[in-house]
């Protein structure tokens, strides 16, 4: 007992410490512009603001409309049960991404611009449009969770009367961006290295977006077993690393093909710098946890599946990473290492994240209730009215 | 009719006018410090470069389909009719797409500033608009930096290779590069040697996006419909079921 209370106040010291850098962090980056916060130029203008807090984090809030899908299009129902934490991760995951765009847009003020200064022909045009709108669709589809716990009985029967139209629509909008944000660099052939720069782009950030919806799932069940002592359910979780092993794959031979057909394979001879954070990327981060899905053993183990689901996230990041940042290092002719306050703010806004996922589990109903298998009388109400468009089918 | 600069860096003595004239125009301080300073930057549009007795200018090339007015979002910077691309402050938000698209690296960003903008050469848009030429053009003591307009100029520079072929690199660079721009420039030494890079695509870097974006309309009413109509297949299922009498073990399962 009392070295687990030692614990809990190391992690409440650590949390502490990267909050009070971030804040200081925050003060330099609004007082002093970019400039002096970042370690960002005319030659690389785009750091880990942008590679990082939103190019990830955009993909790591997949798991929000893979499992909507998965759920309530599909009607996979298995899935079900974690359904709550997961778009409670995407919901904190896409205000966090508004957060973190608040810190790199020079005027961040003018954030709302494009909602009236409409170009249809850029790229982050749409992006930043269909994440507005899906922002506002996670909001929609967590909110009924808020108003179960305040028992708002009449704006909760609205919203369900809604939700599968709802749940299209975040589909169709998180389709749209996260695919757009590997659009984002289509209009650079000359700038981005060959390893990454393909008219593919936005179909290999898509299905990955996928398969990172499905590992983070993983991952966060995981997480939840362990730290809010939550019944990890093993064999629903394996079901997904089948899923999982089968989109890697398919992203996998894509990506080869795409390689190949390029001729950009032969690059792998050069001992470069981009040919080791690709053969990471490529490796470590994709062939590996597919031999792993695949090899039945690791996958029906707890370890071994959250192995697998780790490595799987942690090789996209490296391709988002890659991507934005090693890919064009090179057209830029200098190596990019991001300032002390860079990766202050963003250890700031990922803890942030951590807390906020804290405060919500513990005051709201994200969990079935603790201890038993009985569902909670609002999680009834909610099932019950999502079958009103049956009886009218 | 559009109009372009010509800059022929065989007749440039290197006296960097071209330099002061366009500080003065857009109020930009100017040293020697900063005629020293040998790359662009939010307080330099234009820069002269040096190798020995070669010359050569770098400023906005002013792409027929610009890159930059093509990816900023809320269409602070677009191309104008006469020729110039222009930006207006008032509308960018800052993410600095612009910076890191353009094929050339012309926009430059106040990095030191808490407040910035971007700026970048306007090809002196309000002096083009009332008839004049470019501040550069103007103050060029030997005819280096040519003012006028994109078809006479190409014509002229054409001119300019077949009647001395040997003063050149047989190249009007800005005439096909990602689509042409409203920028022409000759010279004698190859065009890398200066950071221009030569293998540039041919057609608008535009495009490359484009070919992508003008789906958009046709997925969300096939990915409407298609999600729509699983939905409704999926659902019936379920629904069927219900009605034989199999509700209790599989909703009792799920929730």
């Amino acid at each position: 007992m009392k070295q687990k209370l030692m614990r809990f106040t190391l992690w409440k010291v650590v949390f502490l410490a990267i909050m009070a850098a971030g804040a200081y962090a925050t003060v330099l980056r609004f007082t002093r512009g970019l400039g002096a916060s970042t370690n960002l130029s005319d030659q690389f203008p785009w750091g880990i603001w942008i590679g990082f807090d939103v190019l990830c984090g955009v993909m790591l809030a997949a798991g929000g409309f893979t499992l909507m899908a998965a759920v309530h299009i599909f009607h996979i129902e298995r899935f079900k049960p974690i359904i709550r934490p997961t778009v409670l991760t995407a919901f904190l995951g896409y205000l966090l991404v508004c957060v973190a765009l608040m810190f790199d847009l020079g005027r961040y003020y003018r954030i709302w611009h494009p909602l009236i200064m409409r170009n249809p022909h850029s790229v982050m045009f749409e992006v930043a449009y269909c994440v507005m709108l899906y922002t506002t669709v996670l909001a929609l589809e967590f909110a009924p969770i808020v108003f179960e716990r305040l028992r708002l009985e009449k704006p909760l029967r609205i919203l369900q009367a809604v939700s599968i139209p709802l749940v299209i629509l975040g589909v169709i909008l998180s389709t749209l961006h996260q695919s757009s944000l590997g659009s984002l660099y289509l209009i650079m052939p000359n700038k981005l290295h060959p390893f990454w720069y393909t008219p593919l782009l936005p179909v290999f950030f898509f299905i990955s977006a996928i398969g990172i919806g499905l590992a983070m799932t993983i991952f966060e069940s995981y997480m939840s077993s362990k730290y809010f002592h939550r019944q990890l359910e093993l064999p629903l979780l394996s079901d997904l690393g089948r899923i999982l092993a089968v989109v890697l794959s398919v992203y996998a031979m894509l990506r080869f093909e795409d390689l190949y057909h390029r001729g950009v394979l032969k690059l792998v001879l050069q001992p470069r710098y981009e040919t080791w954070l690709f053969l990471l990327e490529v490796v470590v981060g994709l062939l590996l946890p597919i031999a792993m899905l695949f090899t039945r053993r690791i996958r029906e183990s707890t370890g071994g599946l959250y192995l697998a689901a780790v490595l799987t996230v942690l090789g996209f990041i490296t391709n988002r990473l890659n991507v934005s940042i090693t890919g064009m290092e090179g057209a830029a002719g200098m190596h990019y290492v991001p300032k002390w306050t860079e990766m202050a703010v963003t250890a700031m806004i990922i803890a942030g994240g951590f807390a906020l996922f804290g405060l919500a589990t513990k005051y709201l109903p994200i969990f079935p209730a603790e201890g038993e298998h009985a569902k909670p009388a609002a999680v009834v109400v909610r099932a019950r009215s999502l079958e009103q468009p049956v009886a009218g089918d | 009719m559009s109009k372009a600069i010509l800059y022929d860096a065989t007749l440039c003595i290197g006296c960097k006018a071209c330099e002061q004239g366009c500080a003065e125009r857009n109020k930009l301080p100017y040293n020697d410090a900063v005629a020293a300073e040998p790359v662009q930057s939010a307080h330099k549009y234009t820069v002269v470069l040096t190798k020995g007795d070669k010359f050569m200018r770098r400023l906005c090339m002013h792409c027929e389909d610009p890159t930059c007015a093509s990816v900023c979002p809320v269409g602070a910077l677009r191309k104008t009719k006469d020729g110039p691309v222009i930006y207006e402050e008032v509308r960018c938000m800052g993410c600095r797409y612009c910076v890191v698209a353009c094929p050339f690296g012309v926009p430059k960003y106040e990095w030191e500033k808490a407040l910035p903008a971007v700026r970048k050469c306007d090809m002196c848009s309000d002096r083009v608009l009332a008839g004049k030429m470019t501040a550069c053009a103007e103050v060029c003591p030997t005819g280096a930096t040519k003012f006028g307009d994109r078809e006479e100029l190409i014509a002229e520079a054409k001119q300019r290779l077949h009647e001395n072929p040997g003063n050149y690199v047989n190249r009007i660079y800005g005439l096909e590069e990602v689509g042409g721009t409203s920028v022409l420039l000759l010279s004698s030494v190859p065009f890398e040697s200066f950071g221009y890079r030569t293998d540039l695509v041919r057609e608008p870097l535009p495009l490359f996006t484009f070919r992508v974006l003008s789906r958009i309309p046709d997925l969300v009413a096939l990915g409407g419909v298609l999600l729509g109509g699983v939905w409704w297949i999926t659902n019936r299922r379920t629904a069927v079921a219900a009605a034989e009498g199999k509700k209790g073990g599989r909703e009792g399962e799920v929730t």
